[in-house]
């Protein structure tokens, strides 16, 4: 019975602290592991539209992206409020999007230049002139494959 | 002896078993987020070679004006509507051709699903979410038809069956051969209804 004897005396030992770089080590490989880096900051906004019979895009590799819309607040007043494309991390007009779509490309590995995918992520209030012109230049460097990247939900729900 | 020392610490060397755990549990949960849309091939800028002659009642033609209305074979329709009316189009089987499809045989619309082209058509100050709309509900009339066919042949929907041929992960799980076959499956359900989605190049407004 002296073995469960209780000792009365001495303070409470302090909680070990060994596990501590563990659990910073487990936080840091979690973070690491989901983040995915941010190349370009959005400059426009971008609400993109709803839709349900969305297919997804797998493979970042494999995507450019180019974006449209009005530019935010703080650009407004440089660039007007009329939507804009974006590119990387500039404005730029229509007639620059073949040279990107060629520049892009390039950088690939050659053995997925061919299966590249142009993710069009379109603000909601942007008028069809804009991306008939970008789908004309796309056409024209033969990057033919596209997908209008939308948000998951009922289509209809745009009309408003 | 130790007795007088106070208590023991607590053992802390499986703490770093506990934070591997959370930390293979986390891993193994997360998803990254994947964007997500609609697919499309643009068509290339070379014109074909040899002019096809389609027959005038073989193309549904759908154009959407600035102010968001719909025309849809020269009607005035309402885009809940538009859905319904392509599947008509498509699963119309005019000439008697088609074994499985279940359409009205109308002389006056398409022949065949094969032969059936929808062309789109858009002003320059249409909105693009209508235009999305329009693409999602032309899409999803070709998936309603491949599913309904996927259902009858393989007892499943299509839209199941390409995320299944299109995840990653199938293509480690499954070996060669049932990849094949799912591949194989997939192309079958699109042969029967081919997506002949024409866009015609924007006309403007004046």
């Amino acid at each position: 019975m002296s073995k469960f004897a209780k000792k009365k005396d001495g303070e409470l030992p302090a909680v070990s602290t060994a596990s501590l770089p563990d659990i910073v080590f487990m936080l840091l490989f979690f973070f690491m592991t989901v983040t995915v880096m941010k190349d370009s900051s959005l400059k426009v906004e971008n609400n993109l539209p709803n839709a349900d019979q969305i297919k997804k895009l797998e493979k970042k590799d494999r995507v450019i992206y180019i974006y449209v819309g009005k530019p935010t607040p703080e650009f407004a007043g440089k660039f007007g409020t009329e939507p804009k494309i974006q590119l990387n991390d500039k404005f730029a007009g229509p007639s620059e999007v073949g040279d990107y779509i060629l520049m892009e490309r390039a950088k690939k590995s050659q053995d997925l230049q061919n299966v590249l995918t142009t993710s069009l992520k379109v603000d909601k209030n942007a008028n069809m002139g804009l991306i008939s012109d970008i789908k004309q230049e796309l056409r024209e460097v033969n990057a033919l494959k596209v997908n209008y990247t939308t948000v998951n939900g009922d289509a209809f729900s745009n009309l408003q | 002896m130790g007795r007088r020392a106070g208590a023991p610490e607590v053992n802390a060397g499986s703490m770093a078993d506990i934070a591997f755990l959370l930390l293979i549990f986390f891993l193994v949960t997360t998803t990254i987020e994947t964007d997500a849309g609609l697919d499309r091939m643009l068509p290339p800028i070379e014109p074909p070679e040899t002019d096809v002659i389609i027959k005038q009642k073989n193309i549904f033609q759908v154009s959407i004006n600035k102010n968001g209305q719909l025309l849809a074979d020269d009607e005035l329709t309402d885009l809940k509507d538009l859905r319904q009316k392509a599947v008509d189009f498509l699963d119309n089987n005019g000439d008697g051709t088609c074994t499985y499809c279940k359409g009205k045989k109308n002389p006056e619309s398409s022949d065949n699903p094969t032969k059936a082209i929808i062309s789109l058509k858009n002003d320059r100050e249409t909105k693009y979410s209508t235009y999305i709309t329009v693409q999602n509900e032309l899409v999803g009339a070709y998936n309603e038809l491949r599913n309904r066919e996927a259902k009858r042949l393989y007892n499943r929907t299509f839209v199941n069956l390409e995320e299944e041929y299109l995840s990653p992960e199938s293509k480690e799980k499954l070996d060669e051969d049932a990849l094949d076959e799912l591949k194989a499956k997939v192309k079958r359900i699109q042969d029967l209804f081919p997506q002949k989605l024409s866009e015609a190049e924007t006309s403007s407004s004046n």
